[in-house]
């Protein structure tokens, strides 16, 4: 039975359709009032194809997936370990918190110039910018999250005989995973935001850049192609968080 | 199971705590919110620093770390784990101590029997209702035989039915197994039906320890007879038996019937807020029922305190307010009160 629910109409489909179907008629009727640039949706629709079949989109959109996989996953890395210690340990907490509190209210971009700088236009410049973009928000979750367990289940497994590290990976972790989650999933779509803005501003490839080029040229379905793109991967990126923290976490909560 | 003995507890709260506690006794320290009664708890499970020394059988164990001072703690909030299911909560302490796979299907085995929690395994905490959580709490407790077990006010979430019905079933399995338990409470009648002997401590001092009846008959002052609520005693001179395990004593010049099978009958007690005070004469045989005249009224929050006057010796009842007001009582009105059979209490 299950095998067949994809003949099933997917009602949630049908705003999209509706949206496409009347985004295509509007333009081919020359309804749109004033001199603005929208090619109809097949026009942008065969334009993806071209695109993807000379390899341009494809070309692109890795250097830009790369790039946020290694800043992303370092830099959640690195707050949810910058996020345990601070949480576990007081002191710890107290030594760092003021600096991070400084940085942290500053926008990702507001690095750009700076790292620019420092460390040149090149491959490492946009997954220095997502790094700095994921950072921060997972750390301060990661230390919510850690910091609301509840102490007396940690009493209870120090009770019952666990040592710290065993209570860290049996307790303090499962349970601050919800509040981990929720920066990961948060800060999976902020990353491909970023990217596409550093990319605009100072890196001659990815969809950023794409996107840069298209607009000299006044290619508005290239533009949209690329805003396409950048949506279903801030969506999927989304989703796939939703999804683990459901298989992680939803049993019990 | 081992002895137990605080010698000269102190720290930020406690106050030169001594005591002694047999194996096998279940023994309920008893006082008012913030007398300290968690700490003590937190003392001797190793959580809380203190001066002075605990010690195990004659053994001092104040070295011992929390992880293997081989206790069992019941937190107020019984705090289950919430993302492991009940299996995995009562094997948690199993596991650390590295038991093999079929001593930890014994011994699971043995909790699910002995806590009739069979059909919980493989439920989350979040599915389970506050009477299962108390179980599950306790079999994970107990499921590494502990030496001692702390039990920190664990039915204080619960209805009173639930309540009423999970400590006796709590009181036989503790006695079945022969644990040394301290079981903490702020209610007299829960200490009073759970333990053996209570220990009263208030601000961080302990008041007295003795067995329920002496503590509720000879209060070890003020202190302790203002926590249990000041409770009417009176001398009685002597007794009649009138069969079916009642008599008639004559005490301070009442003549009240109560239940009563033990020996001589010296004195008879009852609680403020079990007397039952009326404007008009209660219907019914004129057994432990009584006049007097109100003299004092003291009224705090939703609960007031009147002093009844009889011929003979002054009455300490306390009412919820809306009653009060109800039977239009005053200072200086003549009223009827009635002391109930089953909240008599002879010794």
């Amino acid at each position: 039975m299950n095998k067949l629910n994809w003949l099933k109409p997917q009602w949630s489909m049908l705003p999209i359709i509706v949206f496409l179907g009347g985004w295509e008629l509007v333009v081919r009727f020359g309804l749109i009032p004033g001199n603005l640039l929208l090619p109809p949706f097949t026009t942008v629709f065969q334009e993806f194809y071209r695109l993807i079949a000379n390899g341009v989109l494809v070309d692109n959109f890795l250097r830009s997936l790369v790039r946020v996989l290694i800043g992303f996953s370092t830099g959640s890395f690195a707050g949810i370990l910058m996020g345990i210690m601070m949480g576990l340990d007081e002191r710890t907490n107290k030594a760092f918190h003021p600096i991070l509190s400084l940085l942290y209210p500053i926008p990702a971009l507001g690095w750009l110039p700076i790292l620019m700088l420092w460390i040149g236009i090149g491959e490492l410049l946009p997954i220095a910018i997502i790094f700095i973009c994921s950072f921060f928000p997972i750390l301060y979750n990661t230390i919510t999250g850690i910091k609301t367990v509840n102490r007396d289940s940690i009493r209870t497994a120090e009770i019952l005989g666990a040592s710290r590290i065993k209570i860290l990976k049996t307790i303090i972790l499962p349970l601050a995973l919800p509040n981990i989650f929720t920066g990961l999933r948060l800060e999976a779509g902020m990353a491909w935001r970023v990217i596409i803005a550093a990319e605009m501003v100072a890196i001659p490839t990815g969809i950023g850049a794409l996107l840069m080029r298209a607009e000299s040229l006044i290619r508005v379905d290239i533009i949209i192609v690329c805003l396409i793109v950048l949506s279903v991967m801030c969506l999927s990126f989304e989703k796939f968080f939703i999804y683990m923290e459901h298989r992680l976490t939803g049993k019990w909560r | 199971m081992p002895t137990i003995e605080l010698r000269n507890i102190s720290n930020f709260i406690c106050r030169n705590i001594n005591l002694k506690i047999s194996g096998g006794e279940l023994l309920v320290l008893l006082g008012p919110t913030g007398a300290g009664k968690t700490t003590l708890l937190n003392i001797i499970s190793g959580l809380t620093l203190y001066e002075g020394s605990i010690l195990f059988d004659d053994e001092p164990i104040d070295k011992i770390p929390v992880s293997r001072r081989g206790i069992g703690y019941l937190f107020q909030d019984l705090a289950l784990f919430p993302h492991l299911d009940v299996r995995s909560n009562i094997i948690y302490g199993l596991l650390i101590k590295k038991l093999g796979q079929d001593q930890i299907e014994a011994r699971l085995d043995e909790m699910c029997n002995l806590l009739s929690i069979r059909h919980l395994m493989g439920r989350y905490p979040k599915d389970l209702s506050g009477g299962e959580r108390q179980r599950v709490a306790v079999a994970r407790a107990i499921a590494p035989s502990p030496r001692i077990l702390l039990l920190d006010e664990p039915f204080n979430n619960l209805d009173i039915k639930t309540r009423k019905y999970l400590r006796l079933e709590f009181k036989r399995i503790l006695k079945g197994l022969g644990l040394t338990t301290i079981f903490v409470t702020h209610d007299f009648k829960e200490a009073e039906e759970m333990g053996d002997r209570l220990a009263v401590i208030d601000s961080g001092k302990l008041e007295q320890v003795a067995t329920p009846q002496e503590i509720f008959f000879s209060p070890n002052g003020d202190k302790v007879a203002n926590f249990l609520g000041s409770p009417n005693i009176f001398d009685c001179d002597n007794y009649e038996a009138l069969g079916n395990g009642l008599v008639k004593a004559s005490c301070e010049g009442l003549t009240i019937i109560t239940v009563w099978e033990g020996g001589k009958l010296n004195k008879i007690a009852i609680s403020p807020e079990d007397i039952y005070v009326s404007r008009n004469e209660p219907l019914g045989p004129p057994i432990n029922r009584y006049k007097g005249t109100i003299i004092e009224e003291i009224s705090l929050n939703s609960v007031v305190t009147i002093k009844i006057k009889t011929t003979s010796k002054d009455i300490l009842v306390r009412m919820r307010k809306e009653d009060f007001i109800a039977e239009s009582l005053t200072v200086g009105s003549d009223v009827f009160f009635i002391l109930p059979l089953r909240n008599l209490k002879g010794v």
